[in-house]
């Protein structure tokens, strides 16, 4: 329990909380009985001054008549009178005789009171001595019981208060540290299930948008990517599978008349290896993918020109399309410039017009052109092929797709996915649009300078 | 054959596939250090093997070897600190880096750690071979040249123009860079990947053979009209400028 995190934050509101108590308490303390003690020595100190003017007014008679008045008239009370002469002999008043307790500087001093015909207790006394003219000396004071007795009683109420206030901040302080600590578990029990293999699980949320719902929302985020994301490497994985059996199956099989053939073939031995290069090479285009995707090469991003780019991937691949009697025109309209890779945007674009020769018939016309588009950029290639039906538009992102129109021309159907795995990483994105005979793909990007 | 390589270069030298080099291969996966010591030593090379990194370091250090492939990925020692060590230790010899990884950023750290060339598994033994003759060949051609010769061909890089027997032949830029490129070495496999990479500057994979039409483009300008063929396609490798075939 002491490692519990809430715990630990329950104990220090308790202690933060009581000491906060302690301090109020202390000075509603000081407040009251402190005032009482001060109250009681003000009007001790307001009697004195107003026998010492009595006994001026009317000198030593009035004086005593007046101190036997307040005796006659509150016999109970805790006022406590003297008055003696120079020698400290009883003149008047309900005390016996002078107390032998010293005086401190202003004239206070206490001492101890036995009740005359009483229980014989003993009560503490607080009294001011005073001197008149003529050496007589006058001592007003109180009988401190009651009010020390009243003191102890606020004390202990208030030290009661604070014990319970404290009781009740630590039952208080358990029970929020144990309802927090209640959603913290649901959320590690349902991590837990998902560790053991059962990813289809969620954390489940209340409806009341706290931190902990935002949390769980946060987490059932994560883990609906990361299923995404598995799905994904098991479609791929099936595909992959799928789509190199064949070359592989091929290969197995010139290799086996390679090997039963009493005349070593040369050329069976080298279309064989040419079988083998592009399997490499399909491989080799899949972890160029994955990692692209991984966006790794993104902190290797340098200012990269489009129009360098485009013209350049023009100039290599305008061979090949005169080769096909095509005509290929380049028109640049805008010259942007994007943080990027330029390898990788190179390839993009060279399969792309690969792509766009390869499916335009001899003596076609295809275009690429460089514009601005709203904030970015846009890198367009339009061929006159047989184009992709709006459905597939999204399908042929994928790997190793490949129309069923397109299956007898070569290529490993990693082509566009290559360039869709270059859009993403550069913020881009790949677009469709007929061209009516043909096909447009936009390579758009939206931030460019 | 000779191939003069520059006017003013020191001795030019017969350049024949006899001409041995001393080479040391550094690598750990036993099919394929067996699989390159043979091919080259069929070539006509003397081959040096190691198969772990400190062994692979000593063998360099003593041996002054005319080229060294080293793979990356090696037990004790790993290839980079290799090659920084030899550098250190103020050896020029030409490394080719072997690597498993691809990425630009692997390369660029390969040749920054003093590689001269880097090249990624898997690869065809041709394309090692014909850059382990370029990496010789630059090697020893130190002088710079305004001209390039190989046989009736001349190149002035300073005019910008190339004359065959006399005669004056018409290239686009692009065509200039690329018959630049297979003179510069003149008699040597030169690779697709080497030619995208010295003439288009890009590391790319095309997808069909783009190369290969740029290259018939030039031979119809260079080799058509006249008797002896310069430029040859060697099958499954890439193309080689020489006057033999």
């Amino acid at each position: 329990m002491w490692r519990s995190v809430t715990f630990r934050l329950a104990l220090i509101y308790v202690l933060v909380f009581g000491a906060s108590v302690t301090l109020l308490l202390g000075f509603i303390y000081w407040s009251t009985a402190g005032y009482m003690e001060q109250q009681t020595e003000a009007t001790i100190e307001a009697e004195i001054r107003g026998l010492a003017e009595r006994y001026r007014l009317t000198s030593l008679d009035g004086l005593v008549r007046s101190i036997d008045d307040r005796i006659e008239r509150n016999p109970f009370s805790s006022t406590i009178y003297l008055l003696t002469n120079s020698r400290y002999a009883r003149v008047a008043g309900n005390l016996d005789r002078w107390p032998t307790a010293p005086a401190d500087a202003d004239g206070w001093l206490e001492f101890t009171l036995e009740q005359v015909g009483g229980s014989g207790e003993r009560h503490q006394a607080r009294a001011r001595s005073f001197v008149l003219a003529g050496d007589f000396h006058l001592l007003v004071g109180r009988d401190m019981f009651e009010l020390r007795a009243t003191q102890a009683l606020i004390a202990r109420t208030l030290a009661w208060g604070v014990a319970i206030t404290a009781m009740l901040a630590f039952a208080g302080a358990v029970m929020m540290s144990r309802s927090t600590a209640k959603r913290l578990e649901t959320i590690n029990a349902t991590s837990r299930r998902i560790m053991r293999g059962d990813l289809s699980q969620r954390i489940p949320t209340r409806g009341t948008h706290d931190e902990f719902d935002q949390l769980a929302a946060n987490l059932n985020g994560m883990l609906d990517q990361i299923q995404q994301l598995m799905d994904g490497v098991r479609h791929v994985s099936d595909n992959i599978a799928h789509d190199l059996k064949t070359p592989l199956t091929r290969l197995r099989n010139r290799l086996e008349q390679l090997a039963h053939d009493r005349h070593a073939d040369r050329e069976e031995a080298e279309l064989a290896l040419a079988d083998a290069d592009a399997m490499l090479a399909t491989f080799n285009a899949l972890l160029r993918i994955a990692r692209i995707e991984a966006g790794a090469r993104r902190e290797a991003f340098t200012t990269v020109p489009l129009r360098s780019v485009v013209e350049d991937a023009a100039e290599l691949y305008e061979a090949l399309a005169e080769e096909r009697g095509q005509s290929l025109h380049v028109s640049i309209e805008a010259e942007p410039s994007i943080q990027g890779d330029r390898d990788l945007l190179f390839q993009a674009v060279a399969n792309l017009l690969d792509n766009a020769i390869k499916y335009t018939p001899p003596g076609g016309r295809l275009d690429i052109a460089l514009t601005r588009a709203q904030s970015g950029a846009a890198i367009r290639v339009a061929d006159c092929g047989p184009g992709i039906p709006d459905k597939e538009h999204a399908r042929v992102l994928e790997r190793f797709v490949r129309l069923e129109d397109s299956r007898s021309t070569p290529g490993n159907g990693l082509g566009l996915s290559l360039v869709a795995a270059v859009a993403k990483l550069h913020n881009a994105e790949v677009r469709f649009e007929e061209a009516s005979p043909g096909l447009v793909v936009s390579l758009v990007f939206s931030d460019a300078a | 054959m000779q191939t003069g390589l520059a006017r003013g270069a020191p001795a030019s030298r017969a350049w024949d596939d006899s001409t041995r080099m001393k080479i040391l291969i550094i690598e750990d996966d036993v099919d394929t250090r067996r699989f390159l010591a043979k091919g080259l030593r069929e070539a006509g090379h003397v081959v040096d093997e190691a198969g772990d990194g400190e062994d692979g370091l000593h063998q360099a250090m003593e041996g002054s070897h005319d080229v060294a492939v080293i793979d990356r990925m090696l037990p004790q020692r790993d290839g980079l600190s290799i090659v920084r060590e030899l550098r250190g230790s103020g050896r020029a010899t030409p490394v080719l880096i072997l690597s498993a990884l691809g990425d630009v950023d692997d390369r660029v750290e390969g040749l920054h750690a003093g590689g001269d060339d880097y090249l990624v598994k898997p690869f065809a033994f041709a394309e090692l071979s014909a850059r382990l003759d370029a990496l010789t060949r630059r090697h020893d051609a130190e002088a710079p040249a305004t001209v390039l010769h190989v046989d009736s061909l001349e190149m002035d890089l300073l005019k910008r123009t190339v004359h065959r027997s006399g005669r004056l032949i018409r290239l686009q830029p692009r065509e200039f860079k690329l018959l630049e490129f297979l003179m510069r070495h003149a008699g040597q496999v030169v690779t697709r990947t080497m030619l995208l990479e010295g003439v288009w500057d890009y590391h790319f994979d095309p997808q069909t053979n783009v190369i290969d039409v740029h290259i018939s483009r030039l031979r119809a300008k260079v080799d058509k009209d006249f008797e002896v063929p310069l430029i040859h396609t060697v099958r499954g490798a890439g193309y080689r400028l020489s006057t033999d075939s």
